[in-house]
């Protein structure tokens, strides 16, 4: 089966006060894969994810979203930050979080109106979490403010899923209910790319993975690529899972 | 009143209000420290500026001193990139170095300029009503009424117009980004309407007041409300009664109305940080003193519900076991027996049916720290009331 390209990443290199974080990565993520990105910390990780999001300008290189530029495509992408990079202090409740997720579509200076709110309060729902809407932020457990981020992202109602770490400080249930999300989505035909630390569970959650450390490993599917020479050659000591297919 | 009086306390409220709004904003991005050296920097801008009008309400003037603003935001955030050093340290070298060449120009000539440091420091809003707007001969109010006025509008009109981009890009710069919206473009112009409100301010409340106007009233609002619009509106509110309070105390006292001003802005905050309801600081106490408290009781409950053995329920036993002192014991007995969790009878403890349902609710939340698990706690149980 001939499948479309979603992401075409080229020669991109990304450096930090010219410390090069991501050397010459060649990418082509197939559109309807549910992808991980694994590599040790500080192997560019979220960096790959923010640079495809435009968020970080590379110091060469380009990204192609369905063969054009970030820009032109926006609407097509929604990401989830890490739960981290934002102050859950911050005044707000869960609903207008997920609201946020609507401005892309709205564009400048247009408010949110009925149908936004429908929108979010459909994608809480799908989330569970429809009954904290009214809920201050910094007052949901670590799970809750993933999954707040989650439904934020699924009212973008976009192709392409970038989440950076969505699985970290969640509990068991959580993981579960996420990944199911996930699943659904890619079922749908979206494409999904996640930053994933947990080796374990690559196989059983991801279809793609593609291993990262500053420069690209491999990348394919997880029954071909997901081995041991792999692991290694990413964290550079002789790793070993177990790897149930 | 005379209706100097009512000009001096419109233009105190209009500039509290002016200053409220990108407050508010400066605070949520943990920026007050900015405000200060916008503050101070723009004094160079406002001599020179000075210098080519000859008035301080000039357009001119306020355009030529907020790009000073802007020009110290963008010299901290060019100086914080290097690396070398970090943001408060850039703040603390680069305001005052603008702030120093103000005051050189303004002490180099003193004697044809009439601007003195005082003024600039603290400002004089009870000259404000000399300096009039005329218009054919009209006399349209003071100028400065007029001013603000008009730095008020535009700030309201950009709030109305940017709110959404506002919020967005102050609670989630990265989402901003990747959804098009330009988070450089929004900080700028926040940086912009602080710069510009900034100096509108300056003439009345001076360099370092208007730092009191802009950060004190979101500080406070930011501790009364969980929501953003409330909290702008709060600030708001906070700004005009610490304007219109001020000034009848300096009436009073015979004082500067911007040290008045300021003075209310503090014992205002100094109240709301204690008496806030949730998040102030007794409020914070009281919930800290009660969850130490329930932490107790919930261990103790355990330690009845592991131990069958009436040798380990005895009251005397408890201080050895649970090694607490006889009061702290004490109180947690008397919550305990309060709430009907347990029974004493002839010194040994035993839970009641209602103390060891409630013991296995506690433990079933703490083992699967589920979310399900501690609705239903909530109400009876502070300590899982996160």
């Amino acid at each position: 089966m001939k499948q479309n390209i979603a992401i075409t990443v080229d020669d991109l290199t990304v450096a930090y006060n010219y410390k090069p974080v991501l050397w010459d990565i060649d990418l082509a993520i197939p559109e309807g894969v549910l992808m991980a990105i694994v590599g040790p910390n500080g192997a560019g990780k979220s960096t790959l994810i923010k640079s495809i999001l435009d968020i970080i300008k590379p110091i060469a290189g380009s990204v192609k979203i369905f063969d054009k530029s970030y820009k032109e495509q926006h609407k097509l992408v929604a990401y989830v930050p890490q739960k981290g990079s934002v102050d859950w202090d911050f005044p707000t409740t869960a609903l207008d979080v997920v609201m946020m997720g609507t401005y892309g579509s709205l564009g400048w200076i247009k408010r949110p109106g009925q149908k936004q709110k429908k929108e979010a309060l459909e994608a809480l729902e799908k989330v569970g979490m429809l009954e904290f809407k009214s809920r201050q932020i910094s007052q949901l457990s670590g799970g809750q403010q993933q999954r707040i981020f989650l439904a934020r992202a699924l009212v973008q109602k976009a192709s392409i899923y970038l989440m950076d770490e969505p699985f970290q400080g969640v509990d068991a249930t959580t993981e579960k209910a996420i990944i199911n999300i996930l699943k659904e989505l890619r079922k749908a035909g979206k494409t999904v790319i996640v930053v994933h630390h947990d080796l374990q569970t690559v196989p059983e959650y991801f279809d793609w993975v593609t291993f990262l450390n500053v420069k690209k490993i491999a990348t394919g599917p997880v029954k071909d690529i997901f081995n041991d020479d792999n692991l290694t050659k990413t964290y550079g000591i002789n790793y070993k899972v177990s790897v149930q297919q | 009143m005379t209706s100097a009086q009512i000009e001096i306390q419109l233009i105190a409220s209009l500039v509290a209000m002016a200053c409220a709004i990108p407050g508010t904003f400066l605070v949520l991005r943990k920026m007050a420290m900015i405000s200060d050296a916008i503050s101070h920097s723009i004094l160079p801008g406002i001599v020179v500026g000075f210098f080519l009008t000859e008035d301080l309400n000039s357009p001119w003037l306020i355009l030529l001193a907020a790009l000073t603003g802007l020009i110290t935001v963008f010299l901290v955030e060019f100086i914080q990139k290097t690396g070398l050093v970090k943001e408060d340290t850039a703040i603390g070298l680069v305001f005052p170095a603008l702030f120093s060449i103000g005051v050189i120009l303004i002490a180099k000539n003193a004697n044809d300029v009439h601007l003195d440091i005082d003024a600039v420091l603290l400002g004089e809003l009870a000259f404000a009503p000399f300096d009039r707007l005329l218009l054919n001969g009209a006399d349209l109010g003071p100028k400065s009424l007029w001013v603000i006025g008009a730095i008020l509008v535009l700030t309201v009109a950009l709030l109305f117009t940017f709110f959404k981009e506002l919020k967005l890009s102050t609670f989630d710069k990265g989402l901003a980004t990747s959804l098009g919206f330009s988070p450089v473009i929004m900080h700028y112009s926040l940086m912009g309407v602080a710069s510009v409100t900034t100096v509108g301010a300056f003439d009345a409340v001076g360099a370092i007041l208007v730092v009191a106007l802009m950060i004190a009233p979101a500080a406070m609002a930011y501790l009364l409300t969980n929501d953003l619009k409330k909290m702008l509106l709060l600030s708001v509110i906070f700004g005009v009664v610490s304007a219109i309070t001020g000034y009848w105390i300096a009436h009073w006292l015979d004082a500067s109305i911007a040290g008045s001003m300021t003075s209310v802005l503090g014992i205002l905050f100094l109240l709301v940080y204690l008496f806030a309801p949730s998040k102030g600081l007794i409020s914070v106490l009281y919930r800290q003193k009660r969850q130490k408290v329930e932490v107790h009781l919930l261990t103790f409950l355990l330690h009845l519900q592991n131990h069958e053995e009436e040798s380990e329920r005895h009251v005397k036993h408890l201080n050895e076991h649970i090694n607490w002192r006889e009061v702290r014991s004490k109180s947690v007995l008397d919550l305990a027996s309060k709430n009907n969790m347990i029974v004493i009878e002839d010194q040994i403890i035993s839970l009641t049916p209602k103390g060891k349902e409630f013991t296995s609710e506690a433990i079933k939340y703490i083992m699967t720290n589920k979310s399900s698990a501690i609705e239903e706690m909530k109400d009876r149980f502070f300590l899982f009331r996160g």
